[in-house]
């Protein structure tokens, strides 16, 4: 199923929010999880998890490591989804 | 031993009775009873249906993403260190100084329970990568240490219910031995879940006087019938004396020296002859420095079970002799539960505000004092202490036959 970009975008917000208490409204495309937003390791696990469960897709692991911006995820999710 | 002497320049509590110390001392004066029953469902399938809970939810003290990531007992951790902390006058200091010893009896026990019930309802991966340093025993320790950013040693000695105390003394021993200068000590407690209540009903261990939950903890009366589980913690922040003196800070009193010794004698039983708890007494004055005659006050272990109290009772008996008659005896497990890993702490944040007030805080529930209870037991009302130099004693207990004394005198 197709996701729209601006669709997964407001849904990693809440997850960002609900996980890293980060303020929605401060997480854009480009911001940076570990530098931007203080996302640490484990808490990236957790935000991983929420998004596959949220959007029905699977991130590998060795797909984590890629998704350095916010950017990075909503793409890798839109695509997943195609 | 060093020379360097060691007094208590701060104070922080999250009790069954108060959110701070100031609440909870408050309360305890005017014994109030901090057991109530339990409004969860599981509370239902076991045979003890009321505990002590903390008065003040950390959701109230703390925000919310920082309590997802922090088990229950480090949260306690967090709250009464900050506030110690704060107490203390946040010292400005060389970290590398700082230590931090915070003991719990069990550790993260709701985090590992909740995410075994997660990884059987739901699968392996959503289980928290939290978890671990969640559940983990030095959790308390480790996250206040990280907080304060302590370099000097972060520890967690583990003796069931004798760990909060034994924290304090293992901190009083970094301080002598020149370790360090400032130590974050005292020990946390969150372990109110059907497993672990289940678990000390099983054993006998805990009152079931579900109908009168807040006369259920009644130490040295007649008809105890058992502890009751409380939850919480109590931090001091211990510093070497002319360190507190040259940066002007508020002292409270002095710890002048620790008692340890182990029963050998049973894993859960205390030991009827209390051999090792006099021993625990007598190592203790030693190290002090001081005798039995200088001691007023003296806030006992005390949990409200039947051997243990009279167990106790006979031991410090015997080790203070005659000059137990003038030891005004306070078991303020009657108000506040038994904090497990946490109780030795409580109750020396208690000691301290005693010798500070010159106030013993009494003992509640205790309608037919036991007849076999030898001591001088404050009942009912606060009792006034003498002025002048005085002394108090924390005992604190653990199931494995572990025993801590430590002294605390005024300055």
């Amino acid at each position: 199923m197709a996701l729209a970009q601006a669709d997964v975008l407001a849904g990693l917000k809440e997850i960002v929010e609900e996980v890293a208490g980060i303020p929605a409204a401060s997480i854009e495309l480009d911001k940076n999880f570990t530098e931007d937003l203080e996302v640490d390791s484990l808490s990236m696990v957790e935000v991983v998890v929420a998004a596959e469960e949220r959007f029905g897709v699977k991130i590998p692991d060795e797909a984590v490591t890629d998704l350095v911006t916010v950017g990075d995820a909503v793409n890798f999710i839109v695509n997943a989804a195609k | 031993m060093s020379g360097r002497r060691v007094v208590v320049t701060g104070l922080g509590a999250t009790t069954p009775i108060g959110g701070d110390v100031g609440t909870s001392w408050s309360a305890l004066l005017a014994g109030t009873s901090g057991v109530r029953t339990l409004t969860e469902e599981w509370a239902q399938s076991i045979s003890v249906q009321f505990a002590a809970r903390v008065a003040v939810e950390p959701s109230e003290q703390m925000e919310r993403v920082e309590l997802r990531r922090l088990d229950r007992s480090e949260q306690f951790a967090l709250i009464a260190s900050r506030e110690a902390w704060k107490d203390a006058g946040s010292p400005e200091m060389d970290k590398e100084r700082l230590g931090v010893v915070i003991a719990s009896g069990i550790g993260g026990v709701t985090t590992l329970l909740d995410q075994y019930d997660v990884y059987k309802e739901k699968g392996a991966r959503l289980v928290s990568p939290h978890t671990v340093p969640m559940l983990m025993p030095n959790g308390p320790a480790a996250n206040v240490g990280l907080e304060l950013q302590a370099r000097a040693g972060v520890h967690t000695p583990v003796s069931a219910c004798a760990s909060g105390a034994e924290a304090i003394g293992y901190a009083f021993d970094m301080i002598r031995n020149d370790r360090a200068d400032v130590v974050v000590s005292g020990g946390v407690e969150a372990a109110i879940h059907v497993l672990p209540m289940a678990a000390f009903a099983a054993m006998k261990a805990l009152s079931t006087r579900n109908d009168e939950p807040a006369r259920a903890s009644r130490p040295y009366d007649l008809n105890r019938d058992g502890f009751v589980l409380g939850e919480g913690g109590g931090v001091l922040i211990l510093e070497e004396y002319e360190h507190a003196k040259a940066r002007g800070a508020k002292i409270y009193c002095e710890i002048a020296g620790q008692g340890l010794s182990s029963d050998g004698y049973h894993i859960a039983a205390p030991d009827p002859e209390g051999a090792g708890v006099q021993r625990a007494v007598k190592f203790a004055l030693r190290d002090a420095g001081l005798t039995t005659k200088d001691i007023v006050h003296l806030n006992a272990h005390a949990t409200s079970t039947p051997a243990g109290d009279v167990a106790e009772a006979n031991a410090l008996r015997l080790a203070l002799g005659k000059d137990a008659d003038h030891v005004a005896v306070s078991a303020t497990k009657s108000m506040t539960g038994h904090l497990l890993g946490g109780a030795g702490a409580i109750e020396s944040v208690f000691i301290v505000k005693t010798i500070q007030d010159r106030l013993a805080p009494p003992t509640i529930n205790i309608e037919n004092l036991d007849p076999a209870v030898t001591v001088d037991v404050v009942r009912d009302k606060p009792r006034a202490l003498p002025a002048g130099d005085i002394a108090a004693l924390n005992d604190s207990f653990g199931f494995g036959g572990h025993n801590v004394v430590l002294v605390f005198k005024s300055i």
